[in-house]
């Protein structure tokens, strides 16, 4: 056991911590996660990316900072940006989803093309994977081309894609083999969203808000070199993206932050003269979870230690979605419970707390536990991967169905 | 940067894997725990061969100097192996109480004994938690008064060590005039806990520290309970993936049912977290004083929490056969029913926790 980062890195700690001192007054206010992304956040960006603060390991060739994987330097970033809350670099789909599975599988070409202006803000993208009937069976997407003078021709509906209506580009899972089986029949495909014949409807959520939006697709013209991959390695292509988004959602750094905003609200809160901290029941849900996100932080040390030493993350990491998407609800409603009638208030109100922060997180952070692969496809991950229980017996297939273990989990991950 | 055991450590979980998969059979914790004398003395010589006795001994005085850490990996396999043999207080907490408030003569004299096993001493500290039923020891002029409950690793002992009423700790031989020992039956039938009635015993106190070094055996020994927890649960949890993995009803395997599936993904998924956060605990012990208390705290409410869920789920999981006495599957829940409840369940240790970061307003 040997927590000390040594010498070069606390070296390097020192160094990003002075850079955030020095520059933080030009960071954006946290930004809108459905919006484009501000002149000064790309500003910031541009930045960051300067001093290999974001998009650190991108070759430079195609607009990133160009240092080699380092992920003690990576961890370091992470952690001083989310100490000094200085919003750190652009994490929209296009950054974190698109540009690994284009630097993993894409052309020398697309990459060149498409990796730069991502990194910067300049293009945004949205992701065009669920739809209304493949959500977490989303190897059953219905969404079809078909060829047409060397383009497809593409009808269909998605969903959750959150940022169509301000991206520039989509990349999108389209069928394009109509008699291939389910999974070899889809193309990975990335188009323009002013292509035309492509709607965007905003889908208002139970938070009020309109997080995400519905996109229609009708005769939707796409030259056929538009594709990453080959036709009919979508499914492939896709898994490597979903890998990185079930990264993006356990940030054991936006646990302990959500845990600290509520330490500060159980002590500034009244209860007749009593803080809501001295309320016993409270106070002990509350260390309760300060217990579990202790735990989730050195579970998360210990995945970092894996990947030093260059193996899997093994069960440790199968488990983060799941596990983090509930503490982060639990956080917001031990809140509201800490606000009592004061936690109802919402759209503005007076005396609203925070904006209504914890009532939208309650909310949308179910929306988390459903998105990204849904706690019950999780737990199929978790059974069958981690714990090589045997796999479900798919219906009206051969007699020893439920008899198999599962190799790899035919559970993919669903939803935006 | 390494989170996680060294090699030397991973062979240490290895040996005494391997040590009490061989010996240590189901067979053999039932018929110890049907004795009524908990103590197997084969899986006991067996861990001495492997140096387990002197582990928290320093060097000096014939022991090998290991950390809490070390510990815990022992104390983790005993849980995974539900091994009926003292542990805690014999090769924990009595020596780190040697070693932190004895006196230079107390530690030449006890310490190597512990190492060799020639020495077996219970610890008894309850009282400094959550005294039950008016339990108080009171010390005056080198005796003690009163009673003291859930002396730890009771059952054989020469000696005790207990804390008074004022934390400070002291020794008694289990032979003086003015003790009686007082056996209590408990669930777990693998390990022994007893009662201890004292009635102007002669007494050697440990140093006076204000009760620091009780406090640090509170610290210490919540760790290895997580850790013992810990191991039990893994072994449930173990059982109940292997059990679904064999069991049929309806024509098909009762794991590849994803009512039972998710039980055992949501075991693991709270178990896991567990592991990390035992590991640090002990780590904080010996390196990072200060952080201490705290994670104990939290190591130890957790795992109450998170393996009494496994406790049930996975004898859920083996329906009937896991309410039956021939599986054995409750020698596992009982001893995590252990772990949860001594040494401060909990809501007591989170209050701990809570009053230790300064949010409890003094009264």
């Amino acid at each position: 056991m040997d927590l000390e980062y040594g010498p070069e890195y606390d070296a390097f700690r020192k160094h990003v911590r002075a850079f955030i001192e020095a520059n933080s007054h030009l960071a954006p206010p946290s930004a809108d996660r459905a919006a484009r992304p501000s002149p000064e956040a790309v500003q910031w960006q541009k930045l960051l990316i300067e001093h290999g603060y974001t998009a650190r390991t991108i070759p430079k060739e195609y607009g990133g900072f160009g240092a080699e994987p380092d992920i003690l330097q990576s961890r370091i970033i992470a952690e001083e940006f989310s100490r000094a809350r200085v919003p750190g670099g652009l994490a929209n789909q296009g950054i974190s989803m698109f540009v690994p599975t284009l630097l993993e599988l894409g052309t020398e070409e697309q990459k060149r093309r498409w990796i730069e202006p991502t990194l910067k803000g300049e293009v945004v993208w949205c992701q065009g994977y669920s739809e209304p009937g493949a959500g977490s069976d989303l190897a059953n997407l219905k969404t079809s081309a078909h060829v047409e003078n060397d383009e497809f021709v593409i009808n269909g509906q998605k969903i959750w894609t959150s940022t169509a209506k301000h991206a520039d580009m989509i990349f999108c899972l389209v069928r394009t083999e109509a008699d291939a089986p389910k999974h070899g029949g889809i193309s990975y495909l990335i188009f323009s969203m002013n292509t035309p014949g492509i709607e965007v409807r905003p889908l208002k959520t139970m938070t009020g808000h309109a997080e995400f939006n519905e996109t229609f697709f009708t005769d939707v013209r796409v030259p056929v070199d538009q594709i990453v991959g080959q036709r009919g390695q979508g499914w492939f292509v896709a898994n490597a993206t979903l890998g990185h988004e079930r990264g993006m959602l356990g940030d054991p750094d936006a646990l302990e932050n959500r845990l600290q905003a509520l330490i500060a609200l159980m002590l500034e809160e009244r209860m007749g003269q009593a803080r809501a901290m001295d309320n016993p029941v409270l106070r002990d849900r509350l260390v309760a979870l300060q217990a579990e996100v202790a735990a989730m932080k050195y579970n998360g040390m210990r995945i970092l230690s894996n990947s030093l030493r260059g193996e899997p993350g093994g069960m440790a990491k199968l488990i983060v979605k799941l596990q983090s998407c509930e503490l982060a609800h639990q956080i917001s409603a031990l809140a509201i419970d800490t606000m009592g009638e004061l936690g109802i208030l919402y759209h503005q109100s007076p005396r609203e707390r925070d904006g209504g922060a914890w009532q939208w997180n309650y909310m949308f952070q179910l929306g988390l536990i459903i998105g990204g692969g849904t706690a019950q496809i999780q737990k199929n991950i978790i059974a069958e991967r981690g714990l090589e229980m045997p796999r479900e017996p798919k219906p009206g297939k051969s007699s020893d169905a439920g008899h198999q273990t599962a190799g790899l989990a035919q559970h993919k991950q669903g939803a935006d | 940067m390494d989170f996680g055991l060294s090699q030397d450590q991973q062979m240490l979980r290895d040996a005494v894997s391997r040590c009490l998969a061989d010996i240590c059979t189901l067979d053999h914790v039932r018929e110890c725990a049907e004795r009524g004398n908990p103590i197997s003395d084969k899986v006991v010589r067996a861990l001495h061969e492997l140096g387990i006795a002197g582990m928290l001994v320093p060097e000096e005085h014939g022991g090998l100097g290991m950390t809490l850490l070390d510990a815990t990996i022992v104390a983790e396999q005993l849980g995974y192996a539900v091994a009926p043999v003292p542990f805690l207080a014999s090769h924990v907490l009595a020596p780190i109480a040697l070693r932190e408030a004895g006196s230079e003569a107390q530690k030449a004299y006890w310490l190597p004994k512990i190492a060799t096993g020639q020495a077996h001493i219970s610890v008894a500290i309850s009282e400094t938690i959550a005294a039950r039923d008016g339990a108080a020891v009171s010390s005056a002029e080198g005796r003690l008064n009163g009673t003291a409950l859930f002396s730890l690793d009771f059952e054989g002992a020469d000696v005790y060590i207990v804390a008074d009423a004022g934390g400070r700790l002291h020794l008694v031989g289990a032979g003086a005039s003015g003790l009686e020992p007082i056996p209590l039956t408990t669930i777990d039938r693998t390990r022994s806990v007893g009662e201890l009635r004292f009635d102007g015993a002669k007494a050697e106190p440990l140093a006076d520290d204000g009760g620091t070094t009780t406090a640090r055996l509170r610290d210490a020994g919540r760790v290895i309970l997580a850790a013992d927890s810990l191991g039990s649960g893994q072994a449930m949890l173990e059982k109940a993936v292997d059990y679904a993995g064999q069991r049929e009803q309806f024509g098909r395997l009762i794991g590849s049912f994803q009512a039972v599936k998710h039980m055992c993904a949501e075991m693991a998924a709270r178990h896991e977290p567990c592991r990390s956060l035992v590991w640090y605990a002990a780590h904080a012990f010996d390196a990072m004083p200060e952080d201490a208390s705290l994670v104990a705290c939290h190591a130890k409410s957790l795992t109450g929490e998170v393996h009494r869920f496994v406790a049930r789920t996975s004898t859920e999981v083996h329906g009937g056969m896991g309410f039956t006495d021939l599986l054995g599957l409750h020698y596992w829940f009982k001893r995590i029913g252990f772990d949860r409840q001594v040494l401060g369940g909990p809501e007591t240790v989170r209050a701990e926790a809570a009053a230790l970061q300064g949010w409890t307003k003094a009264a």
